[in-house]
């Protein structure tokens, strides 16, 4: 095959049996990789009533045609399983160079079955596939562990493993490859420790084939000269980060503060990227085959919350920032080191702590229950709340639960910002319809990047819509969502569309594979994959009832801003999303689109 | 006078699309452990170098290359191998400080920058300019004006 290695490996943990099966060509044409292949292969595997931290799930690494080539950002791994969180089914991806490496050995994925009888690693040299023994490494944060683990291999040998939040299954743990990238939501570093499995360490010398290489060489050259002359992905982005978008957001009034208590955070300038470019950047960095570099190489060179590593990215600066009300810039830093190494998803982690503080304020969290000063904007409380959390230490082992647990178990489940148990990230659907609609939709629970209407509602790009209104937004978010699954599924990274569309992506997926994808097919095929994952969900029980949004953006309105006395008016929006979806009114799939979509 | 590959480490991401292109240019797949050049991107001390073939004025590789395969380009400058009197010893591989020339696997033959003809893929994939394909010299100028710029705030500093 072309663009696809053409291999899937397939481990037992069980049994110790590790497999290599061809790739099914027409699976790959119809979803692609990454995402949408990886959860075709769930869907046909795995029951989706399965208990997600049970045997009977799987675990899937997949990569995608595009990734390992000169694709723009062609970096990309999805990690696909049962959410432990959620529910649903999960799909997370990251950057960094781990996926490549694992094509370079000759492996478009990796399918986890059962479990392993103690702790474990797989080592993947090419042809050499080995599982091993992970005692030394269990309770290792995840930047020993690569260490360890690299002396353990070749030289330029890549890592992708869980820290002790996944070891103690937080069920917001992630999988961190390449020390600093995650794929960061939904839990899927808590089944991965479930499995007793540590970590996955590859090295690969082969190579990967493409179907036309002039056509995909000058089709590169075309896209790379759109990202250089796009003012994000060749501005904004690499200048200062994720994080440029601080200061937009506040200003639209959308920068959820105090557990979304408000729309506007007084200490904003003082977490912007701007301000994190001029204190502790030390320079930019870019993923795998990645012309963008929005990463952060950053160091807190003394003081209370001195560290060195990576990011903080815009949506932990407002998790762990804006949304607990701190604006230390330092304490925001280094909760973010302490997500990275013991591997965990901040947004869920700020945002559950913050619901804490608001149960705290209000008195449904007894102080008795805390060893911590609950109070918002606690920046000591936050450090320490993001160290206990990974160890499931004092109060960190009801943080570790997610925000619904935590605010169901005090009784008041309204105080979680979350859809289907996962929680929003930074931008208040009060203040942008679109984004509201996507929250309540998404296969995963709350979630920006599965249809970031954001671009269109706050950037304008490819067009303007008004985020104060909802007319039209039905459409906007089916066709983000679709188009999202299509990028997802490619191996190449969202942050693309900020320069790039549909026809630039399947412009480099066609010469890469040799199939002839146009923008129709390529839309089409991430409509068949966001389908799929609806289907799915379904089948795990879910339901309309499920795709709502928390009542406090259904029903209190802002309090200051552009936006004041707005609510989200979800109502207006999700009939005729299902319409334009071809669901029914429960939000099921029809007949007839199962059918156009080839399902 | 002869371009020749210039880095600037501070410019580099460490995304490695210099590697990508070349291996593809030269083999037709995309396989970095084929590339002609390295970025040598240490993580934890936040330090990238493309290392690259220096096409140097006195070759190591052509100087102790017994079967006089190696040689300049007159157009490009570019030191390069001339397969039909390569024997394969892998002396140039030893005697090139830079690890400017290599053994590839996967194309079973000894392998170095060889340019593209002129054109370098990894310059043309380079967005931040951490690799240009220009004349060399001039190059520590702006490594002045940098220093400068540190001398003169450290002197505000202290008067």
């Amino acid at each position: 095959m072309y663009g696809w290695v053409g291999r899937l490996l397939r481990v037992n943990l069980t049994t110790g049996e590790c497999r290599v099966e061809k790739l099914d060509p027409v699976m790959a044409r119809d979803y692609i990789g990454a995402r949408g292949l990886a959860s075709k292969i769930l869907y046909n595997e795995v029951d989706p009533q399965v208990d997600p931290l049970s045997p009977e799930n799987k675990l899937i690494f997949m990569t995608g045609p595009l990734t390992g080539t000169s694709a723009i950002s062609g970096s990309r791994y999805n990690v696909v399983t049962k959410s432990p969180l959620t529910g649903t089914i999960a799909a997370s991806n990251s950057g960094g160079y781990f996926a490549g490496e694992l094509k370079y050995a000759g492996y478009d994925g990796i399918i986890f079955e059962g479990k392993a009888s103690e702790p474990v690693y797989l080592y993947i040299e090419n042809d050499r596939v080995e599982i091993r023994p992970a005692g030394h490494v269990w309770g290792k944060t995840t930047h020993e562990t690569e260490d360890i683990l690299k002396s353990e291999a070749p030289a330029g040998a890549k890592v992708a493993c869980i820290g002790p939040a996944g070891e103690k299954l937080v069920r917001f743990a992630c999988v961190v490859n390449d020390k600093n990238r995650a794929a960061g939501r939904s839990g899927v570093g808590a089944v991965m420790g479930s499995k007793n499995l540590k970590a996955v360490v590859v090295r690969g010398t082969g190579g990967i084939k493409i179907a036309d290489p002039e056509g995909f060489r000058q089709a590169v050259k075309a896209a790379l000269e759109k990202i250089k002359n796009n003012p994000v992905t060749h501005g904004g982005l690499p200048d200062y980060g994720t994080a440029v978008l601080v200061n937009v957001i506040n200003a639209h009034g959308a920068f959820p503060t105090r557990n979304f208590q408000t729309g506007v955070f007084p200490g904003a300038e003082k977490i912007s990227g701007e301000t994190l470019a001029a204190t502790y950047l030390v320079r930019k960095k870019g993923c795998l085959a990645c012309p963008i570099a929005c990463g952060r190489a950053t160091l807190v060179p003394e003081g209370p919350y001195a560290g060195h590593g990576e990011g903080p990215e815009y949506e932990a600066i407002w998790a762990m920032g804006a949304d607990c009300g701190v604006d230390d810039l330092a304490a925001i830093t280094k909760a973010n080191y302490y997500a990275n190494e013991l591997g965990y998803d901040p947004i869920t982690f700020g945002a559950t702590l913050a619901c804490a503080m608001e149960l705290y304020e209000k008195g449904y969290l007894p102080a008795q229950d805390t060893e911590l000063e609950l109070e918002f904007g606690n920046a000591r409380t936050l450090v320490e709340a993001a160290r206990k959390v990974g160890y499931r230490e004092g109060i960190g082992d009801l943080l570790a639960e997610g925000s619904y647990r935590l605010a169901e178990r005090y009784g008041h489940p309204e105080l979680s910002m979350s859809t289907k148990k996962q929680e929003y990230p930074a931008y208040d659907p009060r203040a942008i319809q679109g984004i509201g609609l996507n929250y309540a939709t998404t296969n995963r629970g709350g979630c920006h990047v599965r249809g970031y209407t954001i671009a269109s509602e706050v950037l304008g790009i490819p067009v303007q819509t008004d985020p104060l209104v909802t007319e039209g937004k039905a459409g906007l978010v089916k066709t983000f969502q679709d188009l999202t699954a299509l990028v997802d599924s490619t191996g190449i990274c969202l942050f693309v569309t900020f320069a790039l569309g549909a026809s630039d992506v399947v412009s480099m997926l066609a010469p890469a594979t040799g199939i002839p994808y146009t923008e129709e097919a390529g839309m089409l095929a991430g409509e068949r994959i966001f389908n799929l994952e609806r289907l799915f969900n379904l089948a795990a029980g879910l339901t309309r009832a499920d795709d709502t949004l928390a009542p406090r953006i259904l029903q209190e309105p802002l309090p200051e801003g552009p936006a004041k006395g707005r609510v989200n008016r979800l109502d207006e929006m999700l009939d005729e999303y299902y319409r334009v979806r071809g669901w029914d009114e429960e939000g099921r799939p029809t007949e007839a689109t199962k059918q156009r979509l080839g399902i | 006078m002869p371009k020749v590959l210039v880095v600037d480490p501070g410019k580099c991401t460490a995304c490695r699309r210099c590697e990508l292109a070349c291996s593809f240019k030269h083999t037709g797949e995309f396989n970095p452990a084929a590339a002609r050049l390295t970025v040598a991107a240490f993580l934890d001390e936040d330090y990238y170098l493309p290392v690259v073939c220096q096409h140097c004025d006195v070759p190591a590789c052509q100087e102790v290359c017994p079967a006089g395969a190696i040689s300049r380009d007159a157009k490009t400058g570019a030191v390069v191998i001339n397969y039909e009197r390569c024997i394969g010893c892998r002396m140039c591989v030893m005697a090139c400080p830079f690890g400017g020339a290599d053994y590839s696997i996967s194309e079973k033959k000894v392998v170095k920058c060889d340019l593209c003809g002129g054109e370098p893929e990894c310059v043309q994939n380079c967005v931040w300019g951490a690799l240009e394909y220009k004349e060399p010299e001039g190059a520590a100028w702006s490594k002045r004006m940098d220093i400068a710029r540190k001398v003169q705030a450290s002197t505000r500093e202290v008067l």
